[in-house]
């Protein structure tokens, strides 16, 4: 056994260990700070173990425990991609442990929190190191149990409790959907190794099924439309850091458990499977934008711009199966990083917003934006980081989310060297989806922002409210930095991933940090370079040239007035913009194809004097198309069903009896 | 590397200072086709230096992040402007970014303004910011198509190249640059805030949009934010000069000689520039905002076709 594998697996048993603790001593008052200090410790060796290991580069590594089902054992493995998604599962947990030191504190109910934290963290590590389909669903399952415990957290609640039934349900379908595609990987031969599915060769017919169903179990977990309804009704559900342990990275877990089979244990792809997976992420990223847009609830809000985040890794992971089909191992390793830089980031800003929204949270108790506003007075330092998130996720330079859409976008500008017809035509229509997606973004945020942090208190609550406690705002601000830091230094990151990126497609994109003035190069600097530290100096040169001039050259004079209203004196804080107004124009574009919403004014005859009314009406298509008819179907079936509970004993003995009979039939006439 | 160096620095600094210039001029001819007078060239300077000596009069309940922002849309917008090869191409620092990164940029500044829109609370700055915000979401679609079809052109995304190969004679005439062009003069027009999308000389507040933003701004504010307008129109103008009309463009490090040629020849290209927009402005009318999608619309399906049709011309 592998001594660095053999840590690996001493964090989820720490981990476990730490969950009996807390079950035991939760209801104790320092039981908050013993759990997230513990698990603050073991997410951070964690992290310092599986970072090393992708530094170093040593290959990868495996173990096995006598554990799970007899004869097969459990087996873990270490690699590459095990070691980045586990660097991203444990910088979150590390980070999201210090913020719940200082949040956990004003939860009301820690004894539904605290022993299923350590245990979601755990099954998530363990996830990534499993080695056989075995200990992959037992993983799999236990993240996804733990997670909807957490997201039970307050089951009081009626919205909770159907957002966790909800979750519970597309839960079961993602495991269904999973095991069905290890089944057909494991083939008549039944072996759940992976070494052995690696090995193993499925027909075209096969491996098509596994894609698609790795795209539904997967892509269930991670929010693929039309599978996302579920996720903008748990994950804002949960305490806010688990929130963002949620969106951040357990969604990252599902993109590991998509790339480890698709790209790992399935083998060579056909072309066809690069343009499913592509389709998908366009539509995903641009149906996930604009139902974010839609939100007031700042929570739903930023949980369905997971949804838009989840679509472009879809999309370029899709780009790089189709490079890496049709044997472009440079392309696939330009678009298989990009889609990686992507996780590391959107693990990054999610947390970092998820974070700032549970600090608005603690400080008002208000999710709802209408009733916020003018915070950025109140909450000094939490807006000044929730800014940082909100111009990171709108890819916007010189911050990390747009490093990894710039490579997105260069990625895609490799297309025309596809030789199939249906890619040629489809990457620039995705391309065109991806950047549609990216301007919505910006909007969705200056409307998050805008609306919370902006303008003047909609509420009391707004008025009382006080900066939150040191811990979350150091969490804050190490995320905010690694936001600036990945952002500015991007080339390092593409770097390190040169692990991940040469076993799985075959090549590596070319060192990044030996070029001058840390540029990135993605292919030749006559192509394309971006070099985010530069335009950071330039702007910040920029900025303090003009603030020098205009304070040594300019009138210092400032004088304080009321803002002009038209001339109507004391406007009242209602008369604002607010997060529906703002996103009206949008909506009237957009709303028609994508919600089928409607809008009617009800404007009552002149010198009337009830109030004229706007009803706006919108759809959720996939919920309707998707999940409507298949709960219909569910509630019938169990409708029917309902009266085999209550019949006499004599009726039950005759249904056995027609059974055993039925069944020795088939037995008999079977050939 | 030094005279590199002084090249990038006269193109930073002449950015800065045409920018009002090539406003003045635009006004000018615009008054003369309604045969006005019109105010002189260097109005707009003369504009700024009084804004500058101006008080800034602040709404009471304005944060630290309405009075940074100025700086920050003046920063990132002139880095942007600054980045587009105007008299030539292959300056010292011009590999910073290619033409994603300077659309980038833009988008940063305009996320600013439209912050900065609402942080006062007042219901014109949502206004502004909000239909600001719609006319980016179509904007800037439309334009990274624009880019996606000259790199499939030039390929390339990098400025210097892409004018190095619309100036070669591999070029030819194609369909595909026409509908990129009308494109990205319509993408332009939406992008500056002119007339139909919007109109700079209003302030009727149901037509006005980027006005709006910013109408609490006064003073030394007002002024970085103005300047930075004028900056955006230059760089706009320089963009289509670069890549459409890449004639007479230094190639970098050929002398004193070239670069004269390259300023003259920028100079002439901003102005038939200048005046063919004064011609349009004053021949059409404004839209209704609610007509700028179809506009737009317009613009983004334009691009979207010029790619498409450079796929299939190239694999026949």
């Amino acid at each position: 056994m592998n001594s660095t594998v053999a840590l690996l697996l001493c964090g989820p048993a720490a981990f476990l260990a730490t969950a009996i603790v807390a079950a035991a001593a939760s209801r104790l008052a320092a039981a908050t700070r013993l759990v997230y200090g513990a698990t603050l410790v073991i997410s951070a060796v964690l992290l310092a173990t599986a970072a090393g290991h992708l530094a170093g580069n040593p290959g990868e590594a495996s173990a096995s425990l006598p554990l799970g089902v007899p004869w097969t054992g459990a087996r873990f493995r270490l690699d590459g991609l095990s070691a980045f998604f586990l660097v991203v599962v444990n910088l979150g947990g590390t980070i999201t442990s210090l913020y719940g030191l200082g949040y956990g504190r004003h939860e009301s109910q820690p004894h539904r929190v605290l022993p299923f934290y350590p245990a979601f963290l755990a099954g998530m590590n363990l996830v990534v190191l499993a080695n056989d389909a075995f200990s992959f669903l037992l993983s799999w399952e236990f993240m996804s149990l733990a997670s909807w415990a957490l997201v039970m957290a307050h089951h009081r609640d009626e919205a909770n409790r159907r957002a966790g039934y909800i979750y519970l349900v597309m839960a079961s379908f993602g495991t269904m959907a999973l095991l069905l595609a290890f089944g057909l990987l494991a083939g008549p031969a039944g072996t759940y190794a992976f070494d052995a599915m690696r090995a193993a060769h499925p027909n075209p017919f096969a491996a098509g099924a596994v894609l698609v169903l790795m795209l539904l179990g997967a892509g269930s977990k991670a929010g693929l439309v039309p599978l996302h309804a579920w996720l903008p009704l748990a994950h804002p559900a949960a305490p806010s850091h688990v929130s963002a342990l949620m969106s951040g990275i357990m969604t990252k877990v599902a993109i590991y458990g998509f790339v480890r089979v698709v790209f790992d244990l399935l083998g060579e792809p056909a072309w066809w499977s690069g343009v499913a997976v592509l389709l998908i992420g366009g539509v995903t990223a641009v149906l996930g934008i604009l139902h974010a847009l839609m939100e007031k609830d700042l929570k739903r809000l930023l949980a369905y711009s997971t949804i838009e985040n989840i679509g472009v890794i879809f999309a370029s992971l899709g780009l790089a199966l189709a490079f890496k089909a049709n044997g472009m191992p440079s392309a696939a390793a330009l678009a298989f990083t990009a889609a990686l830089f992507h996780v590391l980031n959107h693990s990054f800003f999610k947390s970092l917003l998820f974070f700032g929204a549970g600090a608005v949270l603690t400080a008002t108790g208000e999710r709802d934006m209408e009733k916020l506003g003018g915070l950025i007075h109140r909450l000094p330092v939490t807006s000044f980081v929730f800014l940082i998130g909100c111009v990171s996720i709108s890819a916007l330079p010189p911050f990390n989310g747009f490093a990894s859409e710039w490579l997105v976008f260069q990625a895609i500008l490799r297309s025309p060297e596809l030789p199939q017809w249906g890619l040629k035509v489809i990457v620039p229509a995705v391309g065109g989806m991806l950047a549609l997606s990216a301007a919505l973004a910006a909007a969705c945020f200056v409307k998050a922002f805008g609306i919370t942090f902006l303008g003047r208190a909609r509420s009391a609550a707004v008025e009382r409210a006080h900066e939150v406690d040191r811990w979350s705002l150091a969490a804050m601000a190490v995320l905010a930095a690694l936001c600036l830091l990945a952002g500015i230094l991007p080339g390092f990151v593409i770097d390190s991933l040169s692990t991940v990126t040469l076993p799985l497609v075959g090549e590596r994109m070319p060192v990044q940090m030996a070029q001058p003035w840390l540029s990135i190069v993605p292919i030749a600097e006559s192509r394309s370079s971006y070099n985010g530290l530069l335009v950071f100096v330039f702007i910040t040169i920029s900025a303090s040239l003009a603030a020098f001039f205009i304070h040594r050259f300019a009138s210092h004079a400032l004088r304080r007035g009321i803002a002009w209203g038209c001339g109507f004196p004391d406007a009242v804080p209602a008369g604002q913009y607010t997060a529906v107004s703002f996103a009206q124009p949008i909506r009237r574009v957009f709303g028609g194809f994508a919600f089928r919403s409607r809008e009617t004014v009800d404007m009552p005859a002149p010198g009337a004097l009830e109030p004229a009314r706007l009803k706006v009406e919108m759809h959720d298509v996939a919920w309707e198309i998707f999940y409507q008819p298949i709960t219909g179907a569910i509630d019938f079936a169990t409708e029917r069903l309902n009266h085999l509970q209550f019949l006499t004993i004599r009726r039950y003995l005759t249904l056995v009896f027609l059974y055993l009979v039925i069944l020795l039939l088939v037995l008999a006439l079977w050939p | 590397m030094i005279s590199q160096l002084a090249v990038q620095g006269a193109q930073m600094l002449a950015v800065l200072l045409l920018a009002p210039l090539l406003i003045g001029f635009l006004r000018k001819v615009k008054a003369r086709l309604v045969r006005r007078q019109g105010p002189s060239l260097i109005q707009p300077y003369r504009d700024l230096v009084r804004l500058m000596r101006k008080e800034v009069v602040l709404a009471d309940n304005a944060s630290w992040l309405f009075r940074v922002t100025p700086y920050l849309i003046f920063a990132a917008t002139w880095v942007a402007a600054a980045l587009v090869p105007t008299f030539a191409t292959g300056l010292e620092f011009s590999w910073t970014a290619d033409l994603i990164v300077i659309v980038a940029l833009l988008g940063s500044a305009r996320f600013f303004q439209a912050l900065a829109g609402m942080d006062v609370g007042t219901s014109f700055g949502g206004l502004g910011a909000s239909r600001e915000v719609m006319i980016a979401s179509l904007a800037e679609p439309a334009m990274l198509l624009i880019v996606f079809s000259l790199a499939l052109l030039a390929g390339a995304t990098q400025l210097s190249t892409v004018a190095a190969f619309m100036g070669s004679p591999q070029v030819g005439l194609r369909v595909s640059l026409g509908m990129s062009l009308i494109a990205l003069v319509m993408v332009a027009i939406a992008e500056n805030a002119r007339i139909p999308v919007d109109n700079p000389a209003t302030h009727l507040e149901l037509t006005m949009v980027h006005e709006a933003m910013i109408l609490e701004y006064s003073g030394r504010h007002l002024a970085m934010i103005e300047l930075a307008t004028f900056l955006k129109l230059l760089l706009y103008m320089s963009l289509i000069a670069c890549v459409f009309l890449p004639w007479g463009l230094d190639s970098g490090g050929t002398g004193p000689k070239s670069l004269a040629i390259g300023a003259a020849a920028y100079l002439c290209k901003l102005a038939v520039l200048a005046i063919l927009l004064a011609v349009f402005e004053t021949a059409v009318a404004k839209m209704r905002v609610f007509r700028v999608p179809d506009f737009l619309g317009a613009a983004l399906m334009l691009a979207l076709l010029g790619t498409l049709l450079l796929f299939v011309s190239r694999s026949l």
